[in-house]
């Protein structure tokens, strides 16, 4: 009796999932809605919006303590 | 200073939008996770066709609302980072170190367990589907945990010390962090009140079905699973409510005296069960904080304290230091004048302490450094211009509280005479205005997980970490027309998601069950 050859571990993973995306029905708008999200969230608005201000504006660790000391000591904040 | 306020306004308003939006996603997904692997271990036990069927619409209903709430929550990251930089800074690992476990567990359990939930089903045995389905619904529970965790350290900020030279909080205690009674409370009252909100949903969805008489038995076994579910989820969620009470009593003494409008407290405190706040009152007024109002006697000692004598201060007698005892003798207790003066004692220190460093004399920083410590407690006080800032908003935490509880004790009521109709009066189930009620509890089930929020959110300003930290001092210094675009582009963006899924739930629930439930066997 010929025994079935099984592919290896990470074969049968990617083909589980691409043969589950395959399947799906009301999937394919969640993913659309999905992918859109994350396009929105990650390439518009974390690009362009929400940069992470000290590590934008400082080098190193110490630049930013200073900088955050500096600013919660700033009397306009009193 | 009127540009900065501005700024921490609007940055605070696009923080509630987004966590309010966020939080409309979250507890259905911590709660319908949980029931649907109910269901599928139903399925396993009995190898019912018609519990199969269940699972996999409930299932659906999962997926859509997974979908559409996943990486809601990353914004409010983002926020820390651009808005909230000085904080974000400031709280150091205590904060960064679980959400930083949340990113992980919820990327790796979650995505992984979710994708043999819905693509397995034919792919691998029915007990490693079951197994994916309930640690589906761990991942998500182990998520909120560690969000829970960071959050209830604002609240109550505990294992850690500030380094003045790091200009952060440094965490000495893991355990102190994840094991303070607050995180514990408010955990499992936070998880187990999306059980509840997740149950009414389910229980709202099968009595539309009820009414449309489609699908009646899949409404009525649903009804069933989800209603002993919300149950025990409002019975939890009730405990650690009252747990959560003690804390606030505790720790947080200002915002249970703004939750209640208490402005004097006295031994053997009343408690409102309703009332509507005097738009005039303010705490130096002489009037009366309400307008009309229904008491229990002693209830909110016993709620705070466990002891219907205990004395509870309210906002007047926390600002100027005083308490109680059973006796009815006076103790002075901190007053917030006293506060903000070793406040700013702490300020200078810090100030000592950059002096020196820069001039490297290691002998006045360790001095100011002391100095520092000794006054850090009320670090966050030096703010304030006067004991009336430590104030919150009356009026917003007062209703919030008081909606959150009046619809929780509905809640109670109509999941218990759920239960009843439908083992022991199945009659009731069929007449269109027990129905409605248990459609339109959806929509009170949402308001009341949104106000425990605003509860806990309004009542603790002005306070981004309680006593040290106040949201002015946490702002970036960014632009305010920044902040107004950004929040418009989310209101716009998250109003869409919501549409979508709201849209796609409705047509999803309107096709019922996929199979032709009625001829499965059971």
């Amino acid at each position: 009796m010929q025994q079935v050859k099984r592919k290896p571990l990470p074969v049968r993973i990617f083909r589980f999932y691409v043969d589950g995306f395959k399947a799906m029905t009301v999937g394919r708008y969640l993913w659309a809605i999905i992918l859109i999200k994350l396009f929105i969230i990650f390439f518009v608005l974390k690009l362009f919006f929400f940069p992470n201000i000290l590590n934008r504006d400082y080098d190193n660790d110490a630049d930013r303590a200073s900088a955050v000391r500096r600013s919660m000591l700033d009397p306009a904040r009193h | 200073m009127d540009d900065l306020m501005s700024v921490v306004d609007w940055s605070r308003a696009q923080f509630a939008l987004t966590a309010m939006y966020h939080w409309l996603f979250v507890p259905l997904t911590l709660g319908i996770s949980v029931i649907v692997a109910i269901m599928e271990t139903i399925y396993f036990r009995t190898r019912s066709e018609r519990w199969l069927a269940i699972t996999k619409f409930w299932m659906t209903l999962f997926g859509v609302n997974f979908a559409i709430g996943v990486a809601t929550g990353i914004i409010l990251e983002f926020e820390f980072g651009t808005n909230w930089s000085n904080y974000s800074w400031f709280v150091g690992d205590i904060f960064g170190a679980p959400l930083a476990i949340e990113g992980i567990l919820a990327f790796f359990m979650e995505s992984t367990f979710i994708a043999v939930m819905f693509f397995g089903w034919k792919k691998v045995s029915p007990a490693f589907h079951l197994t994916a389905t309930w640690l589906t619904a761990l991942g998500a529970t182990l998520s909120a945990m560690w969000i829970l965790i960071a959050n209830a350290w604002m609240q109550y900020p505990v294992g850690m010390e500030f380094d003045p030279d790091q200009m952060r909080n440094v965490m000495v205690s893991f355990f102190d962090v994840v094991l303070s009674p607050v995180a514990i409370h408010k955990f499992f009252h936070t998880v187990l009140s999306g059980w509840v909100l997740a149950s009414v949903f389910v229980i709202g969805v099968s009595c539309w079905f009820l009414l449309k008489k489609r699908n009646s038995d899949m409404a009525m076994r649903s009804i069933k699973v989800a209603g002993w579910v919300g149950l025990f989820g409002l019975l939890i969620t009730l405990w650690t409510g009252d747990g959560s009470a003690v804390d606030v009593a505790r720790v947080q003494p200002m915002k249970l005296a703004a939750m209640e409008g208490l402005n004097h407290g006295k031994c053997g405190q009343e408690i409102i069960a309703f009332g509507i706040l005097n738009p005039s009152w303010s705490p130096e007024s002489q009037e009366d904080e309400f307008l009309v109002k229904i008491a229990i006697p002693k209830g909110l000692s016993l709620l705070a304290n466990h002891d219907i004598n205990s004395f509870v201060p309210g906002i007047s007698d926390l600002v100027d230091g005083i308490e109680l005892t059973q006796t009815g003798d006076t103790v002075h207790t901190v007053s917030y004048a006293d506060r903000i003066a070793i406040g700013r004692t702490a300020h200078e220190a810090l100030r000592a302490y950059d002096t020196a460093s820069l001039a490297g004399d290691s002998q006045a920083m360790d001095s100011a450094a002391a100095v520092l410590k000794a006054n850090y407690k009320y670090f966050g006080y030096g703010y304030l211009d006067s004991p009336q800032e430590a104030i919150p908003p009356v009026g917003v935490t007062f209703y919030a509280f008081h909606l959150m509880v009046t619809f929780g004790g509905y809640l109670l009521l109509f999941l218990a005479a759920m239960l009843l109709f439908a083992y022991k009066m199945p009659q009731m189930l069929s007449r269109p205005w027990v129905l409605w009620i248990g459609m339109l509890s959806i929509a009170a089930v949402y308001i009341c997980s949104e106000c425990g929020w605003m509860t806990a959110e309004f009542g603790r300003q002005p306070w981004i970490i309680e006593s040290i930290m106040p949201t002015k001092a946490a702002i970036s210094s960014i632009s305010t027309s920044t902040v107004v675009i950004t929040f418009s582009l989310f209101a716009l963006v998250f109003t869409g998601l919501l549409i979508a899924e709201v849209g796609i739930m409705l047509r999803q629930i309107s096709k019922g069950s996929k199979t032709n439930y009625e001829l499965l066997k059971d």
